[in-house]
Formats: C-alpha cells, structure tokens, sequence
C-alpha cells in the first residue's frame, strides 16, 4: 500500500530544472534508497517532500493527503520526519534536551511553558539514546559530540518524533566505517514499520541496507529497482556506477 | 522557585536582593534612591530583552516603543489627575479646546493599568506575528523596530496638542489622592519597583528553565531544526517578543512615576540602544546579569555626567567597547570565569 505518492513534481530555481516532471510512490514498510550524481535533485526532492521547498508544479500525497499546501511544522505534524545531510541538533542543549525537545508533545507556547518531565518521556529518552548509541551522553551539551555521533542524535530526535515516514539525507556522511556498520543496523532495526526514503551515496552501506532504489539523474528518475537490477542497468552505470 | 535556588545565578540573586532591599536604602538618601529607582526602571526592560534577544535571539532596536507606552500611558493618567477639572497645561498652550476623546479612559485607574499590560503587548505580539510569519529576521527585524520608534518620536514630538511634543508630559502631583512627591512617596515607589525587579527575575528564570526556555534556545540557533520538530517557530517568537514589550512597558510606568516625566527622547533610537547595552554588559543570556547592568551603566552614567560633564559620553562610549571587546558574555561572563577558576 502506498504511503507517499509523487506525480508530476518540478521545481525550478531561476530557469534551472532541479526536479523534473518527477513521479514516484513509496509503500509502507519500505525503505526506499535514492541514489544519483551530484545535481541530480536529490535532496531537493527532500525539501520538497518537508515543505522547505515550495514545488514549481505538481503533486506530493502523503497518506493521501497533499503537502504542496502546508507549512513545514504541519508536514511534521502528519507523521512526516527529516534529517538533513550536514547534521543539525541545538548545539546549545544537552543530548537530552535535543530529544526531549523533539517528543511530539506540548508543541504550543503555553503548552511548553508548563510542559513538566514525566516518566514516560523519561523512558522515551532512555530507550531512544541507547538505540542511537548516546546512553553515556545524555548530560553533554550536543556541540561535544562527534560528527557521527550528532548525526546519531539526530535520527534519535527523529526517532523520539516516531514519524510513519523518516526522510534520511546522507545519514552516514562524515562517519567511519565502523560507525557506518552501526549505523546500518540502526537502520535494519527501526525500519520495521514505517518507511523511510534515504538518499546516499556510499554504495558499500547501500548494500547493507537496501529494499529498493530509485536513481535520479538531472531531476529525472532515470532507473528503479532492486539493488542488482540497477547495477546491471547501462544507464545507471554510464552516469552513476562507472564501468 | 527551586530550579532558581539550584541555578548558578543563585548567588547573583541574593545579591540583588540584598542589595535591592537593604543596601541601597540604608546607604542612599532620597535623591540617590529615586535615581536607583530609575536604574531599575530600566532593569526591568532589560530583564525583557535578555529574554527576547539572549534566548530567543531576536535583536529587538525598539524597547523604547514599548517603554514608551507604558510610560506615556502612565503619564497621561497622572496628568489628568494633576489638572483636574481642567484641561492638562500643555493641551492649553497649544490651544487644543477640548481633551481627545482617547485620553478619556485614563481618567480611570484600573483601565491605566489595565492599558499598560495589555496595549503592548497585543501590538507586540501581533506585530511581531506578522513579520516573523513572513520569515523576516535577524538585522532586518532590527531595522524595522528602529524604524518603527523614530516614526513613534517624530508622532509624538509633531502632535504636541496631544501629546505634550518635545517637552513630553511632566509636571505630576498625586496617584489616586496620595502626594506622589514627598520622600516618602518616592521611597514606597523604590520598593515596588524594587519588588517589580525582583519578581521579574524570578519569572525570566522559571520561562527559561521551562521547555519553552529550551525551544528558545534552539530557535535561536537552528530555527530550521525546529520547524521540522514540529513546531511554529514564529509564534514563539511572536510570544517572547510579547513578554519583552511588557517587561519593557512596565519599566516605562515606573520611569514615569520615579522621575516624574515622560519625554519622546526615551523612546527613541539612543535610548533602545542603550537599553540593549544594560542587557550586553550584564552578560545577554543572564537574567541576574541585567539588573547588575542597567545598575552599573546607571550609576556609570550619573557618575560620569557629574563629574566630567563635557566628556562623560565618551567615557559611557569607552565602558561599552570594552565590555563587548573584553566581556563578549558580560558581567555574567566574568562571574563564570572567576568560578571556573576557583573550582580548577
């Protein structure tokens, strides 16, 4: 069953066809991987699907309902998540603070203000930091961390969110490899039930994780399949792969 | 209350409070009280942009706005108090006939009180909404809070049958039937403002304690993130911009009943600035810190002007470079120093 579906969908900045007449759906349970060169329009089909990009034309539907209309805040509220490719956590605030910030409750202003900690957020916390390997961190401020480690906080904020789908840019970039094995299963273990769209590069991890991938290439879906398909595909390998 | 006791500033706090309630009234004379009492009139501004530009990192260059009409609304209460049953002074000087139908409510005290909490704080608010919607900020929204009090100076100096012009509103004589100008008038007065600061420190620190606190700070540094956290980052911005202008609005009443005059220079682009200054001397994220700098720059200000009456804006001038170049974190910062070090 279908839990996001793309038709149509361009944007252009100034003359210049990021994503083009792109159309694409995503089912539940799926973790669908995006990959493509370099400009090929990958991350702002992201912002497109999270309401940080407005499309030129076109369609996005996420459990049938469309999102081309709606304010990031309100995407995020339907059950939509977003990690983005350099990692953004509130550098200021202690692990903590990061996820707690991020649980899906009191998210008005009087809400918030007399919002108090209790036991099942606590237990929320616990459970999220030791997925996402910061059990020992939860007092540091994030700006301590390493690069993977914040990338890790972040799928944790993401995680605390429980979106139905999580959107992944380049979640293991700046990670070593044994990180990126982590990572992996990470991913393996909280894929279960949602769907998740991730856009990476690194075609070792790929294979770790993959269901099925979508090439794009200049804005346009060039190639879909399984992972063997797409690397036995000419056009792929002309573009992407490489002899 | 307990997370204030727990808090690093615990130690700045009584110090206020000591200083505040005991030691400025025992060592000071009624003149030096009263201009205490005005130091703390803009403390309580500043307590408002701590929060507003410290965590919700908006720089805001038009406090004075709502400094303004907490004290001109306060003035105009006083005033027709003063001239009943005729008309204010200056309103006859610019032979204006009959009082403008909106100063009537100020004849009553409740709707006065009732004007200074909630008149800046909706066009706060709402004003704030607006542009932040809009997703305008950062120096722009400081150029136009700028903007926006030079239009209020050069409203209230051009209207003066309404407004009293340059010379603003003065010559006050009782609050509700009590002799507002006696020594022990001006002592009462102190002590509430005093109270006013003291409660004002207290509430700061709970909405920064409080998860509201924590969604400020990461507004102010990663507002996309936020966004994508689910939540509408320009009503709580909207919301912190309120509770500034009414810190700010409130500082403007006790100015009026302290000094005993309201003037279009308070609102304008000098005074907003520098009553960003108190809040960056005293270190822009401590909300103990504040009070200490519109107390220091106070004083600073009154030694200065005494003592070398020609060349005392420089000095302020100097004391404000040095704090940015050598106290990027304020008195605050300093204080922060000095512990590290003695806990190394």
């Amino acid at each position: 069953m279908e839990i996001l579906t793309i038709s149509e969908l361009s944007v252009s900045f100034d003359g210049f066809k990021a994503v083009d007449d792109l159309t694409l759906s995503v089912d539940r349970d799926e973790l669908r991987v995006v990959i493509g060169p370099n400009g090929a329009g990958k991350t702002t089909l992201l912002d497109m699907i999270c309401g940080k990009t407005k499309p030129t034309t076109g369609s996005i539907r996420f459990k049938g309902i469309e999102l081309t209309a709606l304010h990031e805040h309100q995407i995020v509220r339907l059950g939509v998540g977003r990690k983005f490719q350099t990692p953004s956590t509130y550098e200021d605030l202690t692990v903590l603070e990061n996820l707690e910030i991020s649980y899906p409750q009191k998210r008005g202003v009087l809400g918030s203000l007399f919002f108090t900690r209790t036991k099942e957020i606590m237990s929320k916390i616990h459970a999220v930091a030791e997925a996402v390997f910061l059990t020992e961190h939860l007092r540091a401020k994030a700006g301590r961390l390493s690069h993977g480690q914040k990338q890790w906080l972040e799928i944790g904020m993401l995680l605390m969110q429980d979106p139905e789908l999580m959107l992944l840019d380049e979640p293991v970039a700046g990670m070593s490899p044994r990180e990126r094995e982590q990572t992996a299963e990470l991913l393996n273990r909280i894929a279960p039930g949602r769907s998740i769209v991730l856009i990476e590069h690194d075609m070792a991890f790929v294979r770790m994780i993959a269901h099925k991938i979508t090439v794009l290439h200049q804005g346009k879906l060039l190639s879909e399949g399984s992972l063997d398909a797409i690397q036995k595909d000419e056009r792929v390998i002309d573009v992407y792969l490489g002899h | 209350m307990r997370s204030l006791l727990k808090s690093k500033e615990a130690i700045g706090f009584a110090i206020v409070c000591l200083l505040l309630l005991v030691v400025f009234p025992a060592s000071l004379d009624i003149f030096r009280l009263n201009t205490v009492g005005k130091y703390l009139s803009f403390a309580l501004v500043a307590l408002g942009i701590v929060l507003v530009w410290g965590y919700g990192g908006i720089l805001s260059l038009g406090q004075g706005i709502f400094f303004g009409i907490g004290g001109y609304v306060m003035a105009m209460f006083l005033k027709l108090e003063a001239s009943k049953p005729e008309l204010p002074d200056f309103m006859v000087w610019s032979s204006t006939e009959a009082l403008p139908w909106w100063w009537e409510p100020f004849h009553s005290f409740v709707v006065t009180v009732a004007a200074i909490i909630v008149l800046p704080t909706a066009f706060a608010f709402l004003f704030a909404l607006v542009i932040f919607k809009k997703r305008v900020g950062g120096v722009y929204f400081a150029i136009i809070t700028l903007a926006l009090g030079l239009t209020l100076v050069v409203l209230l100096i051009g209207q003066q049958g309404y407004t009293g012009g340059a010379n603003g509103i003065t010559d006050f004589k009782t609050l509700l039937g009590w002799d507002t100008r006696t020594d022990g008038a001006k002592r009462v007065m102190y002590f509430a403002c005093s109270a006013f600061v003291i409660l004002g420190v207290v509430l700061c620190t709970l909405v920064i304690k409080s998860r509201l606190g924590k969604i400020l700070i990461a507004i102010r540094d990663r507002e996309d993130r936020v966004r994508f956290s689910g939540y509408d980052t320009a009503m709580f911005k909207a919301f912190v911009f309120a509770v500034g202008a009414l810190f700010a609005a409130l500082g403007g009443a006790f100015f009026t009943l302290q000094v005993g005059l309201i003037t279009p220079q308070t609102v304008g682009a000098v005074s907003s600035i520098e009553m960003v200054i108190y809040a960056a001397v005293g270190g822009r994220t401590s909300v103990v810190g504040a009070v200490f700098g519109a107390l220091l720059v106070g004083f600073g200000k009154t030694y200065f002007s005494e003592n070398f009456a020609t060349m005392w804006l420089y000095l302020i001038g100097g004391l404000f470079i040095f704090v940015v170049l050598v106290l990027p974190n304020g008195l605050a910062g300093l204080a922060d120093r000095i512990r590290l070090k003695r806990e190394a």
